[in-house]
């Protein structure tokens, strides 16, 4: 009796220690991040454009080109991705196409982001002549997060449980009616808190805008969607690896605003999901 | 079989003897779910059911589903779904309909003062009557009861069927019921289905003291069920 409880307590520890490793990463992350860079943020680094070949100055047209492309994302994929995940939970039938279509979508989730950076190159940027430009990297990043959205947003509907739909369906609602006064409604935490974590993944992403939007170095704001801009994500990588002696405080400090940027829309969805969950009633 | 005008047919039978498939076939809510097959005919006064349009139907005939089943809303906006979703946007009209649907199913008194709480706040029998509410509001001619009492205690089950008595002067009542002696309290007639078969129907009083058949006569003695 007494070896069976160490044996479990032995088990025990080692599976917190297993979670723990993973805790620790993101500890780490944080804390190095935040104590290299906080020193940097500065109002002029944040309100600055970059001078002296982005040895100095701020990276306020890196904040701005990355809010255009994430907003222009979420225009382009939100509605394609809402109308998709109703469509899928609410009117396709369990069919050959259907399932096709499922199985894209989880395809569509696991490619690689340097994949969807070129299919917007020849796509967009090329085949369109949208040019490098923000139009081209919105819809890009668009299509990538569209899968995330898709699926949080299916899952949010297929939540709503079955019998409300029927009870609506019963008081002679039509479909549209019960999805658009019963469905939609109540999956909307859901649908935002899958909207929010796409914006996230936007956000952080390089690859897709290496190709089809950012400009290297351009100390000025975007005047069109037409127009280049610099992002967040991109930035920090030509300053990391292509100029030289860039002061450490500002690729660290550039990290810091865009890690907060992401962490701070997870926390937004978070607290979305949190207190749908407390006034959810059934 | 025929379901008279202001009746009360109770539906009885064992689990899985397709009481509720059966209710649900008159207002056509089987065909909600993929995979249904559904043959024969049913007519609401001399008119197939499949040819009238089927928000029509589902608005002539009304259900009360086993568990309560308020929508995610409030009080008043459950109500009144139906006749909202059938284009009264009137706040006042509204409220007067809310108003009679609720006195009618005894439910009035308890929730004047709170028509704008969530229904989830009621108790499992309000949450009943304001099913029942519910449904009378969209002013139906036949209503399907499919077990209304079952997850209620004696005395809401008591208001729920002092409803239905009440109801039966305006309203044709179908009332699928696993407890025999509801049926014999409430109903004009019974049926007895057994396996997906009806068994037998016929005047309560004759169902419950010389049934035809021995089955339901086994099963209304409690001999299986």
């Amino acid at each position: 009796m007494k070896k069976t409880y160490l044996s479990q307590k032995i088990a025990f520890s080692f599976l917190f220690l297993a979670t723990l490793l993973v805790v620790v990463p993101v500890g780490l992350i944080v804390v190095i991040i935040v104590e290299k860079g906080v020193s940097a943020i500065t109002w002029q680094f944040l309100a600055d454009i970059p001078r002296q070949g982005m040895r100095a100055g701020g990276i306020f047209p890196a904040i701005v080109g990355t809010i255009y492309l994430v907003v222009g994302a979420i225009i382009f994929a939100l509605p394609i991705g809402l109308l998709a995940a109703v469509y899928l939970s609410e009117y396709a039938k369990d069919n050959f196409l259907s399932r096709m279509i499922k199985l894209a979508i989880v395809n569509l989730a696991g490619v690689p982001s340097v994949v969807y950076g070129l299919f917007g190159l020849a796509l967009f940027v090329v085949f369109f002549r949208f040019g490098t430009s923000i139009l081209s990297g919105s819809l890009t990043l668009g299509i990538m997060i569209l899968p995330i959205i898709i699926a949080t947003s299916r899952e949010a509907l297929e939540s709503v449980p079955y019998l409300f739909r029927e009870v609506s369906r019963s008081l002679s609602a039509s479909k549209w009616q019960t999805i658009r006064h019963i469905v939609l409604p109540n999956a909307l935490p859901g649908i935002l808190t899958g909207t929010i974590l796409g914006l996230g993944r936007a956000a952080g992403e390089t690859a897709p805008i290496l190709f089809t939007v950012a400009a290297f170095y351009l100390p000025q704001l975007p005047k069109s969607i037409f127009d280049q801009a610099m992002a967040l994500p991109y930035h920090l990588y030509v300053i990391s690896t292509q100029v030289p002696n860039v002061d450490e405080k500002i690729r660290y400090g550039t990290a810091l605003v865009l890690l907060t940027l992401v962490l701070f829309m997870n926390l937004v969805a978070i607290l979305i999901r949190y207190r749908f969950r407390k006034k959810k009633s059934w | 079989m025929e379901i008279q005008a202001n009746e009360i047919l109770s539906i009885i039978g064992p689990a899985n003897s397709g009481k509720t498939s059966f209710l649900r076939t008159l207002n056509r809510l089987n065909e909600l779910q993929a995979n249904v097959k559904v043959e024969g005919t049913v007519e609401l006064d001399n008119q197939d059911i499949q040819k009238i349009y089927i928000e029509l139907l589902r608005k002539r005939v009304g259900m009360v589903f086993a568990l309560p089943t308020p929508l995610p809303l409030s009080i008043l906006l459950n109500v009144t779904y139906g006749v909202r979703m059938h284009g009264i946007t009137n706040k006042k009209r509204l409220r007067d309909i809310a108003e009679r649907a609720l006195k009618q199913s005894y439910l009035w008194d308890e929730v004047k003062d709170r028509l704008h709480e969530s229904a989830f706040k009621l108790s499992g029998g309000q949450q009943q009557r304001l099913c029942i509410a519910r449904t009378l509001a969209v002013e139906p001619e036949v209503i399907l009861f499919d077990e209304p009492c079952s997850g209620l205690d004696p005395i809401s089950t008591a208001k729920v069927e002092d409803a239905m008595l009440e109801l039966k002067r305006n309203y044709t009542i179908v009332l699928v019921t696993n407890n025999v002696k509801q049926a014999a309290r409430v109903g004009d007639r019974t049926a007895f289905f057994l396996s997906g078969e009806l068994i037998e129907i016929d005047t309560t009083d004759k169902i419950f003291t010389v049934p035809r058949d021995q089955r339901t006569d086994e099963y209304i003695r409690g001999k299986f069920g």
